[in-house]
């Protein structure tokens, strides 16, 4: 039972990367139907710019006196960052294919995705870097269900960011216009709304949880490395498929869905073929049910 | 001497790809007339709607509206100069609730007590909206979702409004009570009118002029009441 219970803990950790990366994939389909092969890049992205900004504050000493000042400020830059370099994505690669058919779009993403993880590999170099510690590794025992203040502290951060797009989207008047502009683009642009914006917008909304996702699997694992976001990547992407991509509550349960079933995998089946799992379930779910769990005609939630 | 016309189309021509859908449509629209455009199905008259918004780009001629050529903008700058669309389809938000539908319909503005007002005012105009409000669009009847269409619309304050088959795929009741609010809104609220509609009969009882279009060009102009009259007309048009 506390076996049980640690591993429910340790996948809901590795659920939320998850979902928070999914997230990226899932609007940006919604907005402009493309699938952003390079959405995981940002997620590397966001995490060299912590290890670099925290490296940062450990050599000022900072990082001991001020531990969550810097972790926060590590971040906010970080998600700042990445919003603005996929913002530049979408301008360069994507927005002047909008009319072109989908494929050459799908193509330009897939270029990008090679182009960001080579850049990255240049200027970071191959080997992988590890993270400063945030926190000592202090653990907190219930019984014998052991959670570390990371786990705690990331679990804490990753549901914030959900919940808090999740008011983003469904609350306020910039995210009623982003479903709207899902939903029927002429239609938007007919009541004033600006596409190009909104589109902009959503690209940076998911490059930023990428980001933060980045960062907190840093810290978690305690190293990045170049083509870190490639197999993450895909993760999410097979969660955002599994939740009915393009509906935003689908994803986070997609990615939810995907860490406990790789955690649960790896400790009851087999360590060895944990990757293996996201991608049964996607296939599974692409045979079963190509809509996704939240797909099609349970759609409240839809961008 | 007569104001000048709040729209004015001067031999403007657009195309799908390499199919000429118009072909050098000159009209024009005065200050408080309700306006209407009739003619068969695929003469273009939708077309003329999307171009004037800018939606289909014009390849030649030029729109002006309120002294100022507006073809060739990006349509989402329209609404805030008060030119709105209610197009065919009606195309309202469907997966937004009634009162988000609205709300998308004032995006642009930024007055919060006058767009509540605004709100309350399109609840008077259309009740059944309010005891709706949040149901999604989608879940709305047909008649339901044309008049929030129209409620949408009217959130942005327009001074003209293009309405595109208002009348489209719904019961005589509803269309009568539909064109009483649009009859409504010129009057009361001083909002021109360009009205696309298959409903030839109809829409000349409640325009002020019309004008007739076959196959991408205007074929006739004249008063409501002599189109009305004319034996052409109500030969092609109003099935006698």
């Amino acid at each position: 039972m506390d076996f049980f219970l640690q591993q429910c803990i340790n996948g809901l950790t590795l659920g939320g990367f998850y979902a928070l990366i999914a997230l990226g994939y899932t609007m940006v389909f919604g907005v402009i139907q493309l699938i952003n092969f390079a959405h995981g890049e940002f997620f590397a992205a966001g995490g060299y710019m912590g290890v670099i900004l925290l490296s940062f504050c450990a050599s000022m000493g900072f990082l001991e006196t001020h531990p969550l000042l810097c972790l926060g400020g590590s971040m906010l830059l970080a998600m700042g960052y990445c919003a603005m370099l996929a913002m530049a994505v979408e301008k360069i690669a994507y927005m002047p294919l909008r009319r072109a058919s989908r494929l050459s779009m799908l193509l330009s993403a897939l270029g990008m995705s090679i182009f960001l993880q080579n850049g990255l590999m240049l200027t970071q170099g191959v080997y992988s870097k590890s993270y400063p510690t945030v926190f000592t590794n202090k653990v907190l025992h219930l019984g014998n269900v052991s959670i570390s203040y990371m786990q705690i502290m990331t679990l804490a951060l990753t549901a914030g960011l959900l919940v808090g797009l999740n008011a983003l989207v469904f609350r306020t008047r910039i995210g009623t216009a982003m479903r709207a502009t899902a939903q029927d683009k002429v239609m938007s642009a007919l009541v004033g709304i600006n596409a190009n914006r909104v589109i902009s917008m959503t690209f940076a909304i998911g490059a930023g949880l990428a980001a933060a996702a980045g960062i907190m699997v840093g810290m978690y694992y305690g190293t990045v490395r170049y083509d870190m976001g490639f197999v993450p990547g895909i993760k999410a992407f097979a969660a955002a498929v599994l939740g009915g991509i393009g509906n935003i509550t689908g994803a986070m349960l997609g990615g939810l869905i995907i860490g406990l079933v790789e955690i649960f995998a790896a400790a009851y089946i087999s360590g060895e073929y944990k990757d293996v799992f996201a991608f049964i379930i996607l296939i599974a779910m692409l045979y079963f049910r190509p809509t996704g769990i939240m797909g099609e005609n349970v759609d409240d939630t839809r961008v | 001497m007569t104001p000048p016309p709040i729209l004015e189309l001067r031999d403007v021509r657009s195309a799908y790809g390499r199919i000429e859908a118009l072909k050098g449509i000159s009209l024009a629209v005065n200050p408080g007339e309700i306006v209407t455009i009739i003619g068969a199905n695929g003469a273009g008259k939708s077309t003329t709607l999307m171009t004037i918004c800018g939606v289909v780009p014009p390849t030649a001629g030029e729109v002006r509206y309120d002294g100022e050529v507006i073809s060739g903008r990006n349509p989402d700058l329209l609404p805030p100069r008060g030119l709105c669309q209610v197009p065919e389809g009606r195309r309202i938000f469907p997966r937004l609730t009634v009162e988000e539908n609205l709300n998308m319909g004032a995006f642009f503005r930024k007055d919060q007590d006058q767009i509540a007002r605004d709100m309350e005012h399109a609840f008077t105009l259309f009740p059944v909206l309010k005891e709706r409000r949040r149901q999604r669009g989608g879940t709305l009847s047909g008649g339901e979702q044309q008049m929030l269409a129209i409620a949408r619309a009217l959130m942005s304050k327009p001074r003209l409004l293009l309405l595109d088959e208002p009348s489209l795929g719904l019961a005589p009741l509803i269309v009568k009570r539909i064109f009483e609010i649009v009859k409504q809104i010129n009057q009361q609220d001083g909002v021109t009118i360009l009205l696309v509609e298959q409903n030839a009969n109809l829409a000349l009882q409640l325009a002020t002029r019309g004008y007739v279009m076959e196959t991408g060009q205007v074929v006739l102009e004249d008063s409501a009441a002599n189109l009305l009259k004319n034996p052409e007309i109500r030969k092609a048009y109003l099935g006698e």
